[in-house]
């Protein structure tokens, strides 16, 4: 039994639907610049990939504005989508055959943190009623599930930027335990104050004041990374199910592997390389049957020589095309793998690998990194990474 | 000092909007006092929210389960102006 993507949406800063984003992001385009969502002057950090143009009373009733952050709102319009191109209202479902599993990094940030100015500049009962839910982690799902009416298996998983990836593999057990479809994937969005300053306690936001040079994974010029906003939601089916119905499938989730990195220390390495081999084992695929991998492209240089250092281990010096679209959108969080297996199935659909904009890759790490110019290739399966801040790996193959 | 006056169907309604939107679908223009708060598609968190403003607005304090058991708006109205009544002038 495998499980088919049959629904594909993208808001991420490089274009808002799948159209705009896949062509900008086969342009090389990017979104990184100066943050101009709050007054960013007295942060170490100004630059983020930034979603503009997107008015969410252009895309959701009135009656759903005072109670979502700007993170849920991107994600009912973009489960809307998907949920449209995967033809799934077309279908006599019951409530009860369709999941909602969404991946959070941060939760509603910037909803939370005007509630908690009004608590403490005004008192509890200026406090909106809907903070109750509207900044934790499960609420994409909750609202997701209340907007389409979907009682199947439902829930949120967290792991920081490895989440994304983890939550379609939820998706996919659920959908290989017989439950005919589940809505996935992840959207984060903290451009705010709280986000901000949260982001920066991790360390790895770069301070760069240069667009072009702020976030070059595997570049000799690496320095951290750019926060993004946004991601992608995606509707898996059984495979065989949906080619039967006749629907078009983009591609199959055929692996998934997951490891945690130990305890920093001497000689203590990565687990990347394990969850790898896992997500090829799962899928019965040879290292040599992967025609590209969307790297996680961490831009901290001891991060971007392990995953340099598992990918040599797994296919070789420069084995495999490596594809880093997420150079011109920033790193998206929850939202980053997901966003990175909607490129991956468009690779696969088209026969083209996008290019890294900016990048200019250290021959060091013995990367084939796809730069310049986006590059025709005959594609059938994609490799998809994403680690989590604190030690998550996540690996998820794909097989048109 | 004035006692603040009763409030109207149209206040709550306009209250209702701020606070907590509209369907689409729902016409609030019409006469709503009777129909049942599910119908025009307000859950207990909507009132809750409604019912937080007019506090703030008016500086009272309404019985909040009263508030969350009213099931129509000439109910929550009731309790609101209940409560409006005892307030202190001011």
């Amino acid at each position: 039994m495998s499980t088919a993507v049959t629904g594909l949406s993208v808001v991420a800063p490089t274009g808002l639907g799948v159209a705009d984003y896949w062509a900008a992001t086969l342009g090389g385009g990017s979104a990184i610049g100066p943050l101009t969502r709050f007054d960013a002057g007295r942060y170490p950090s100004r630059l983020a990939g930034q979603i503009t143009g997107f008015e969410a009373a252009d895309h959701l009733p009135d009656k759903l504005l005072p109670q979502t952050d700007r993170m849920t709102r991107l994600a009912l319009t973009a489960a809307d989508w998907a949920i449209a191109d995967a033809g799934l209202t077309d279908r006599a479902l019951s409530p009860f055959d369709v999941g909602v599993i969404t991946a959070s990094a941060s939760g509603g940030f910037e909803f939370g943190q005007d509630e908690l100015r009004k608590l403490w500049s005004a008192g509890s009962r200026h406090v909106s009623a809907y903070q109750s839910f509207a900044w934790f982690y499960a609420v994409n799902s909750g609202q997701i599930s209340i907007r389409g009416g979907f009682k199947g298996p439902s829930g949120v998983v967290v792991g920081e930027q490895a989440g994304g990836l983890d939550a379609l593999a939820q998706a996919r057990r659920q959908i290989r335990r017989g439950i005919p479809a589940v809505v996935s994937g992840g959207v984060d969005a903290s451009l705010c104050p709280w986000g901000w300053v949260a982001q920066l306690a991790s360390g790895r936001i770069s301070t760069g004041a240069d667009p072009t040079r702020a976030y070059l994974p595997f570049d000799t010029a690496a320095d951290g990374h750019v926060p993004g906003e946004g991601g992608a939601i995606l509707v898996l089916e059984d495979a065989a199910a949906a080619r039967a119905r006749g629907r078009r499938v983009y591609g199959e989730i055929a692996g998934y592997g997951a490891t945690f990195d130990p305890r920093p220390g001497p000689g203590r390495t990565s687990a990347l390389r394990a969850a790898i081999d896992v997500a090829l084992r799962d899928s019965g695929a040879a290292p040599g049957e992967v025609d590209v991998v969307f790297a996680d492209g961490a831009a901290v240089p001891e991060l971007d020589r392990a995953e340099a250092a598992a990918l040599r281990a797994v296919f070789g010096v420069r084995g495999v095309p490596v594809a880093l679209p997420k150079a011109g959108t920033g790193r998206l969080y929850s939202g980053g793998g997901p966003v990175d297996v909607a490129a991956a199935l468009l690779s696969l659909r088209d026969g083209v690998i996008p290019p890294a904009p900016h990048v200019r890759p250290d021959p060091g790490h013995g990367l084939d990194l796809v730069v310049g110019a986006s590059r025709p290739a005959t594609l059938r399966t994609a490799l998809v990474l994403a680690r989590g801040h604190h030690g998550f790996n996540s690996a998820l193959v794909l097989r048109r | 000092m004035t006692r603040p006056h009763a409030l109207t169907l149209d206040d709550l309604i306009q209250v209702l909007r701020a606070s907590a939107g509209a369907d689409d679908d729902v016409d609030l223009g019409g006469d709503v006092a009777d129909v049942t708060f599910e119908s025009l598609g307000y859950d207990s968190l909507a009132l809750l929210e409604t019912v937080g403003a007019v506090e703030r607005t008016h500086g009272i304090s309404v019985d909040e389960s009263a508030a969350a058991e009213a099931p129509t708006p000439r109910a929550l109205l009731g309790v609101l102006n209940e409560a409006l009544a005892a307030a202190p002038t001011r």
